[in-house]
Order: structure tokens, then sequence, then C-alpha cells
């Protein structure tokens, strides 16, 4: 189905937006609201507002706008967090590093399991060996000094690239034939599904050293991200059996008919089709994550919203709070929306594809 | 599909594979047991319910009911519990029906409104949640002292303390009898065969009565009606407080929780086949009575379970308040960690708080759905 063409929508768009008297008004009145509120925010933010570190006296001035100053003087606190001065370089590759591995995987020649599962196990151990160094031969920077965005990019892809498989084996566990698999696969889904994500990092962080014996315990960072995995995969699994149940039943006596076993069913017919079915939801899920990254500030990681805070915590910057969250604001935005927009884009391609 | 008597029908991989899961979740309770055993007694704490008793010694920032700091730890993490539920209550109601406004304006053919409502999803939705409640937060605590409070009409104040709104004089266990019989009334009036617009006037008929009469007995003497605010000193006397985390909180939520829910309702509106639409033009509707007669009605259909999973979320969301110091149950349970040390009993407590809240919503959304279940469809 091809768009109609650009007069008729426009033609279309003049109905709509001018049909009575009240539309009329409306359209007109919002479209004001909406050009004014642009201007007060441009103004603000760009033509009254003072960019550089060394201006930031003009921003006491009554006629300043935003004090991006602030943002100028303290942008490597607010993206790195802890990390040593001299390496921010490390943590600027691997997080480009992840950001690249992110955009690759919209590329549809990426979309099978072995490629994307390559891909995303290359992108992150390119960003541990860069952020971690001692095994490439840099100096050794421990995990409790990440942090910023590429703390927060660090647990996003090791959520994700952990909980997807744990998330596909919750799935079939859950369709299983054998009753005990499939309780116990009902049961944690149900369990983890109902609790708060805070509540879930919290008891990996705090309640877990209890219930482990000391050599499991490990790093906090790592249980928290094992836990957020656990989460992650427990949405993740109900977003996989709706894709199952999309596969009609002649998938599977088609498998048999050609002589593969049940396993090769499953992986050479079953699952191909059911990721694409799951594709957008899977999307979704996975900026939900990159969002709901943002508590782990409640049990004490520096991400993003943390170094935030510090950038404006000291004595000069303090008045500066709004600028400062605006930015990390946008960061998120920036994101999250990108993102969303090709969940969208994807949907409305797959859509068209089957009819 | 095997049952739990099928396993002669298993082959003996498949026994033993359940086995081998059974024998695992066996073998993490037991040495979860045995480490928490070890670790405890070297913490040198003694498990059990006990402490719930003793005085807790400390304060937190915001309570329904009277507290003090010699309230036991029982008390204190009920009143964690109410503050969670009352916070989600509010905004759910809130945050609903901000929600099905956003959606019918998205699904509106105004582009006006259509344009506004998409602005707001846009931002509102893609930023996390926690960000925008310190971010309100810290715009609320960085307004001025009470002495140079922003004030509407000299009835309600804003100032870095927080909102002071007027407020009725009335007891409060009258007005939780009455909103408690307001509920009950409109479910009652739901489930009868009244016509929407009879019922809700009943509704309203007998609220406003309800207050009234409350009004007229239970007004203690020498008192106004309405407790109206004003600053004495450095601070407000009379009306009602909002702290600011009180107010961070519920904003932010509902803000949030809203764009979500507009998506819901957006969807649930754009599913609503079109024949049925323009049956309803071409009958001579208007364009309000198209969408609460026919839109509407076949929507609710579809949104009402994933509002439901809204609704439980906006529940669990209350738990980020623990990041302004806002006393929700989560705040309550981590403070207690910290203070007693009955890290395992707390959040036993905690998870078991929240199973029991969302169980609730998970029933009330079942019992709206089988109420609004059109006849002859599904089943």
């Amino acid at each position: 189905m091809s768009a109609p063409p650009r007069s008729a929508r426009i033609a279309d768009w003049k109905r709509r937006a001018f049909a009575t008297p009240l539309d009329t008004a409306l359209t007109i009145g919002v479209g004001l609201l909406l050009a004014w509120m642009a201007w007060v925010a441009i103004d603000w933010a760009l033509v009254r507002a003072v960019f550089s570190a060394e201006d930031v006296a003009l921003c006491q001035d009554d006629k300043a706008g935003a004090c991006w100053s602030v943002i100028d003087a303290r942008h490597r606190l607010i993206l790195f967090g802890l990390y040593p001065f001299d390496e921010h370089w490390r943590s600027t590759s691997a997080a480009i590093a992840i950001i690249a591995t992110v955009v690759l995987s919209c590329i549809p020649w990426f979309w099978s399991a072995s490629r994307i599962a390559t891909l995303w196990i290359i992108g992150f151990a390119a960003y541990y060996l860069l952020m971690e160094g001692s095994l490439i031969g840099l100096e050794q920077v421990t995990t409790d000094k990440w942090g910023g965005l590429s703390l927060v990019l660090f647990l996003f892809s090791s959520v994700v690239l952990l909980g997807m498989p744990m998330g596909l084996g919750l799935a079939l566990m859950r369709r299983s034939r054998l009753p005990v698999l499939r309780l116990v696969a009902t049961l944690l889904i149900d369990f983890i599904r109902s609790l708060p994500l805070l509540t879930t990092l919290f008891t990996a962080a705090v309640v877990l050293p209890i219930l482990l014996p000391e050599w499991l315990q490990g790093d906090k960072i790592w249980r928290v991200i094992i836990a957020f995995a656990l989460f992650f995969a427990c949405y993740q699994a109900e977003v996989f059996r709706g894709g199952f149940q999309a596969i009609p039943n002649g998938q599977y006596e088609a498998g048999q008919a050609l002589g593969l076993g049940k396993w090769q069913t499953l992986w050479l017919i079953v699952l191909p089709q059911v990721f694409r079915h799951a594709l957008p939801a899977t999307i979704n899920m996975v900026v939900v994550t990159f969002k709901e990254t943002a508590v782990v500030i409640i049990i004490g990681f520096f991400d993003l919203l943390a170094s935030a805070s510090a950038a404006f915590g000291t004595g000069e910057w303090v008045a500066y709070y709004m600028e400062t969250y605006l930015f990390v604001a946008f960061i998120y935005w920036a994101f999250i929306t990108s993102l969303g927009r090709y969940g969208e884009y994807l949907k409305d391609r797959l859509r068209q594809e089957e009819h | 599909m095997l049952g739990w008597r099928d396993f002669r029908r298993m082959t003996f991989r498949e026994v033993g594979v359940q086995i081998g899961v059974v024998v695992l979740v066996i073998a993490i309770a037991v040495s979860a047991y045995f480490s928490a055993r070890i670790n405890l007694a070297e913490l040198g704490i003694t498990s059990g319910f006990n402490f719930l008793d003793r005085d807790t010694g400390w304060s937190y920032s915001f309570s329904l009911i009277e507290r003090s700091i010699d309230d036991t730890y029982r008390r204190t993490l009920f009143i964690g519990f109410l503050n969670t539920v009352f916070v989600g209550l509010i905004s759910i109601i809130f945050a609903t029906v901000l929600g099905f406004l956003i959606g019918t304006m998205r699904d509106s053919e105004n582009p006006g409104l259509k344009a506004i409502s998409s602005v707001y999803v846009q931002i509102f939705r893609n930023i996390p949640l926690i960000l925008q409640i310190v971010f309100l937060y810290s715009i609320l605590i960085h307004f001025p002292g009470p002495k140079q409070a922003y004030s509407i009409a000299d009835l309600v104040f804003m100032s870095n303390r927080g909102i002071v709104v007027p407020v009725l004089t009335i007891p409060l266990w009258s007005v939780v009898a009455l909103v408690v019989m307001a509920v009950a009334l409109g479910w009652g009036l739901l489930r009868s065969r009244l016509s929407a617009w009879t019922g809700i006037l009943i509704w309203l008929g007998v609220v406003v009565a309800g207050f009234a009469l409350a009004i007229a007995t239970l007004v203690p003497e020498g008192s106004n009606v309405v407790s109206v605010p004003f600053l004495k000193g450095l601070r407000f006397r009379e009306g009602l407080n909002l702290s600011v985390e009180l107010v961070a909180m519920i904003i932010g939520i509902v803000l949030y929780s809203a764009a979500y829910i507009g998506e819901v309702v957006r969807g649930g509106l754009d599913e609503v086949p079109k024949g049925l639409v323009e049956a309803g033009k071409s009958l001579g509707l208007g364009r309000f009575a198209v969408w609460w007669t026919i839109k509407m009605p076949m929507a609710l259909r579809s949104i009402v379970p994933p509002l439901g999973n809204q609704w439980i979320f906006t529940m669990k969301a209350t738990t980020v308040g623990v990041a302004i110091g806002f006393s929700d149950l989560f705040y309550i349970v981590s403070t207690s960690i910290t203070q007693s040390g009955q890290t395992l009993e707390l959040i036993a407590i905690l998870m078991g708080a929240f199973l029991l809240v969302n169980f609730i919503i998970a029933q009330l959304v079942t019992l709206l759905n089988s109420r609004l279940a059109l006849k002859g469809y599904g089943s």
C-alpha cells in the first residue's frame, strides 16, 4: 500500500484542522501555544545562554539564560564518573563500541541468532577489555571506578547480553512438556514480575551476601547485573512466548516430515520465526531496560544521575542544577527516542510485509 | 503437554532431567539456609520477627497517621505500607484520568490536539522516571522560603517547604468513610442497569449530600468549615501541608504513567473498526456521542488488560521515591535494615507486601474485564 500523494494529504490536513469553528480555534490556539513554548525554550537554552566555562561570571547577569558553563566545565565527570582522568579516552572508545554494537544490530544483515550473538559478544568484550585494561596491557581500572554514561552503557549491554539467552531458556522451559520445568519457570517468572525492579536489585546487592557462601558472592556489580538480567529475562520470556504462540503447528509437523529431530526443528524452523514475530516487542523491552538502568543510583552505583548530582554538588555550580539535569535527561531522551523510533519503523515494515 | 501423573509416558532421560531440577532447587535452598546461619551468626543477628515489637528510634519524612520516633518496627512498617498504597492509589487515579485524556487527544482528528499530546508523550515517556522525580524535587526545593512563597489568591501557598492548601475541618475518619462509600456506590451503579448519565447524577448527588451532612454535624466547635492557611512567623499555620517529597512523587509518577496510559488508550481507540464509527456518524451522532457511546465502550475491552499492567507498574514505581527521601515501604524497609540488621525478615515483608498489592490489583482487573466482556465474543 503506497501513501496518498502529498497534495491529497495536505487537503486532508486542512479539512481536519478547520472542520468546525472549534477545530479552527483549537488548531490555531495549540499552534500558538507550541510556538510560544518552543520560543521560550530556544530563547533560554540558546539565544541568551552562556556556553563557555570561562564566561561563568556572565551567568550571574539577570538577562542570562541557561548556564551551560557547568556542562563545559564538568562534562567529563558526568560522562565518565570517577574513571581516572588520563584514561578517559578508553572510556570514550568503550562507550563508542557499545553504541556501534547497538547501531549495527539495527541492520537486517545481522538478524540471525549466530550473527547477532557474535556482534554483541565482540562489542561487549571490546568494552570490557578497554575499560578494565589489565588484560590488554593497560593500567587496570576496577569496576568501582566506572561511572557516568559508560557505566550505564555497561549495565545496559551486559543485562541484554545475559538476559536474552536466559529469557529464551525460561520461555522454552515454560512451554516444555515436562511439568517440573514448567512449574519452576512459571513460578520464577511470575514472582520476579510482581516485584519492583528496585527490590530485585536491592536483594542482589544487600541480601544475597547473606544467602551465598563467601566464595560465590563475587563483586556487587556482577550480582546486580545478574539480578537485572534475570528481571529482563522474565519479561523477555513472555515476549518470546507471544512469538511462539504465533507459530502454527504445521511448522513443527513440517520439521518432523523432513526427518528433523525436536531440537533441529526448534533451531532451524521455529526459532527464526519466533524471533521475527517477537522483534518489535523485544526492541520495546530493550528500550525499557535502558531507561530502567537509571535506578541503580539507589543501590549505590555512580551512574549518570549520580554523576550529574556530583557535577553541580560543589560550591560554584550549585545554582545550575537545572542545566545539569536537562543535559542528562537529553542524553537519555536521545538514546531512548531513537531506539523507540526504530522499533516503530520496524513494526510498520513487518506489518506491511505480512500483507 | 504432560501432567504430574504422566511420568510413565516420559523417557528415562526426561525423568532424569526433572529429578535433576528438583535436586538443584533443593540444593540451592539448603545451601542458602546454611550460609545464612553461618553469616548471621558472624554478624551476631538472631533471626525471627521479634524485632517488630522493638522501638525504631528514627524519624522519616511522611506519614498519613500519627507517628513518633518511639514507634515499634511493626507500626513504622505499616506506615510505610500505607504511604506506598496512598501514593500509588492517588497516582493511579490521576494518571488514568490524564492518560485517557491524552490518549483521546492523540486519537483525535484535530491536528492541534494530536500535536500537543504527542509532544507530551514523547517527552515524558522517554526520560527515566527517577530522573524526572529527582529533577522535579530539585525545582521544588529551590522555591523561595515561606515568607516569599508564591500564592494563588492567598489560599494556596507554594514554598520550599511544600504546598499548603485549604482543607475541610471535618475529621479524617469521616473523609475516609465518605470516600469508601463513594467508591462502593460507584461500583454498585456501574453494575446496575441505569444509564451512565443517571448513574453519574445519582452518584454526585449522594456524595455532595454526604459531605454536606458531615460538614453540618462534624465540624469541631469554634473552627471554620474550611481551614485556610496563613503565614505566621516563619511557617504556615492551618491548612493542609503537602510536603515537597509527596508533591514531587505524585506529580512525577502521574506525568510518567499518564504518557504510558495515553498510549494504551490510543491503541485501544485505534482498534475500533472504522465502520462502527462511520455508522455512528451516519446516524447523526455528534463527535462526543460517537466517542462516548461507540468508540470508548468498544475500546475499553482492549484497553483494560494493559491498563491493569500499567496500574501494577505505577504501584511498583513508588519505590523510586527513596531517591528523594519519600518514606514509602521500600525506604522504610531499607532504613530498617541498616538500623536493625534483620535483612532477611524485612526483605520478606517487602516482597510479601508487593505480592499482595499486585494480587489485589490483578483480581480487580479480572473482575473489571469480565464485567466488560462482550457477550458472544471470546469466553
